[in-house]
């Protein structure tokens, strides 16, 4: 049963017909036989998993309905997780035992659901392929030569294979829904603001947010009731009442109108996925949706302005790391200028490294208003673009990645990755909620249709996702992972 | 914008990192092409725009001037790799 979806474990613990120990034991069982071929998980936690899933046992014999109670889930090792190993796939965290708990973490605590470990993603989150991390590279389970996508591939990976029910991820500039797009699996990003990011290490502040990588839309409604609302420990999340996700997933799409942006449909766009998400859209008119096309025009803008944004932020963030309070410290320094640059320069990865130096020259004396200012007014070109095709339509729909799962190695230039992202950054510059969920098929790999809604609208987003999913199998396909055992 | 090593040297040494002088060309040409692809905005007239720093348009929440924190020194400070009597140990500074 562990390929169900947490909506049907939690109606089968419900019904008693599986106990989350069980259950547990059945996913850590399948870590362990497919986890040294798929690179999923840095830390598994077997025993407090277990531990755990005695204590939901409990809390359901003893009355407790809560939805996600004794559901096994893994956290992208970006959350702080308390007394566990914490190392956001870089070796400058490689001994960082957090000492205190991220708010998300902490709710999904609360909601009783299981923490089976801790996924692989790109060093500090900055990739989108997953060989960045410090730990290798995750495989994506529908063929072991190619990347799962990222920066959020090993929780992405992990669903797909079911090594967990459910998994949570961060998404900067995509690294949410392109890795659930690669591996064919639902990835959801809230609005900026939704979910605390308090103990969520952090890459860009003002593009930075959590959300479900999981099995359905239903799933991610579920998710995000614990995951979303404000939390005064993060100052920037939104004092704005949290609804019951699940309770709109059933509305009807009749009148629904749906935008096709055609900077999304252009040069660059693979002509096996663009098929894909035009059969995919035909769903929705059967649902009586009305499709039309917008503009984006300054969506081609959205890279360009990422690549200034993101890395100054990350300049900044990742400063913090200099090898005296925590995380690796470089051996026998001669002196503190010796110990900062050794430190920083062994602990961190290329990849990390070239966007400190990338943000540093854009924050510095004499760059800031060509690249930094810039880059804001850019922004809010990109923002109003978004606010005008609101205007007109309800969601905006397109592929989530101009084509499937690209092989290991297949883009070592940087410029190159990242144009990965090109349908998925501008939703992060704007603050708006996207989904992935899975659309099809091309050669065997998985494709993914990208649901954008205006600010807020998470209830939306998920609603036509799960009306489609209502329509459609897709998210039930599954890789298949034979000969894979370790 | 092209950058040459010697600019790699001094944004380097501005991000407390140590570049090698045999990887500085190879960063320096890196770089660039990510400069190149940054200013493609370059070719756009922003001058009646006005920047957007954050995508919420709200004000910054502020909260009573109380202490909530619990006095976690130790546990904070058993993760450093030095620490002494409740300092932090770096190599000396001052002779």
């Amino acid at each position: 049963m562990i390929e169900q979806t947490a909506a049907e474990l939690s109606a089968a613990l419900s019904r008693g017909e599986v106990s989350s120990v069980e259950l547990t034991q059945a996913y850590l069982d399948r870590i362990g036989k497919y986890n040294e071929a798929l690179n999923a998980f840095i830390t598994v936690c077997e025993e407090s998993a277990l531990a755990q899933a005695r204590q939901a046992d409990d809390r359901r014999a003893r009355g407790d309905a809560s939805p996600l109670l004794g559901v096994p889930l893994a956290h992208k090792d970006i959350f702080c997780t308390e007394g566990v190993l914490t190392t956001c796939g870089s070796k400058i965290l490689n001994n960082f035992i957090s000492p205190y708990d991220a708010t998300v973490v902490e709710r999904f605590n609360g909601s009783g659901a299981v923490m089976l470990g801790k996924t692989n993603m790109d060093e500090f989150a900055m990739g989108s392929s997953n060989e960045t991390s410090f730990f290798g590279p995750v495989r994506n389970p529908w063929d072991r030569e190619r990347v799962p996508g990222g920066s959020s591939g090993g929780s992405a990976a992990a669903v797909a294979a079911d090594l967990c029910a459910m998994a949570t991820g961060t998404d900067t500039g995509g690294s949410i829904r392109q890795p659930a797009a690669f591996c064919g699996i639902t990835g959801f990003k809230p609005s900026y603001g939704r979910v605390s990011r308090w103990g969520m290490i952090a890459f860009a502040s003002s593009l930075d947010q959590a959300g479900p990588l999981c099995k359905s839309a239903e799933d991610a409604a579920l998710m995000s009731n614990v995951m979303a609302g404000l939390d005064p420990k993060d100052s920037t999340s939104i004092d704005l009442p949290v609804p019951d996700y699940t309770a709109s997933l059933g509305d009807s799409l009749e009148g629904l109108k749906i935008g096709l942006p055609r900077q999304h449909f252009a040069e660059g766009l693979s002509a096996g996925v663009e098929q894909g998400i035009r059969d995919a859209l035909a769903e929705f008119e059967k649902l009586g949706a009305t499709i039309k096309e917008i503009d984006l025009p300054n969506n081609h803008l959205s890279v360009s302005a990422y690549y200034v944004v993101a890395p100054a932020e990350a300049s900044a963030n990742l400063s913090r790391f200099d090898g005296v309070r925590y995380g690796y410290r470089c051996e026998d320094p001669v002196d503190l200028e010796d110990m900062y640059k050794r430190t920083r320069s062994e602990g961190f990865g290329e990849e990390v490294k070239r966007r400190i130096l990338v943000g540093t020259y854009a924050l510095s004396a004499g760059y800031y208003d060509a690249y930094y200012r810039k880059a804001q007014k850019i922004r809010r070109l990109i923002k109003q673009d978004f606010v005008e095709a609101f205007s007109e339509v309800d969601v905006v729909i397109g592929p989530t990645s101009p084509h499937t799962a690209f092989t290991l190695g297949a883009k070592s230039d940087p410029v190159t990755m990242y144009l990965e992202d090109i349908y998925t950054i501008a939703v992060n510059l704007a603050g708006l909620p996207g989904i992935s969920i899975p659309a099809g098929l091309v050669g065997g790999l998985p494709i993914g249709m990208h649901i954008v809604g205006s600010d807020f609208a998470e209830a939306k987003v998920l609603n036509v996702a799960h009306q489609f999913q209502q329509q459609t199998d897709w998210h039930r396909r599954k890789p298949a992972l034979n000969g894979e055992e370790a | 914008m092209a950058l040459d090593k010697s600019e790699v040297e001094k944004i380097a040494q501005l991000a407390r990192l140590h570049i090698s002088a045999e990887e500085a060309e190879e960063v320096a040409g890196r770089i660039t092409d990510i400069l190149a692809l940054i200013d493609q905005m370059q070719a756009v007239d922003t001058s009646q725009v006005e920047a957007l720093a954050h995508p919420l348009d709200v004000v910054q929440r502020l909260r009573a001037d109380e202490v909530t924190e619990q006095d976690r020194r130790d546990a904070l400070q058993e993760l450093a790799p030095a620490s002494e009597d409740g300092l932090y140990l770096v190599p000396r500074v001052i002779e």
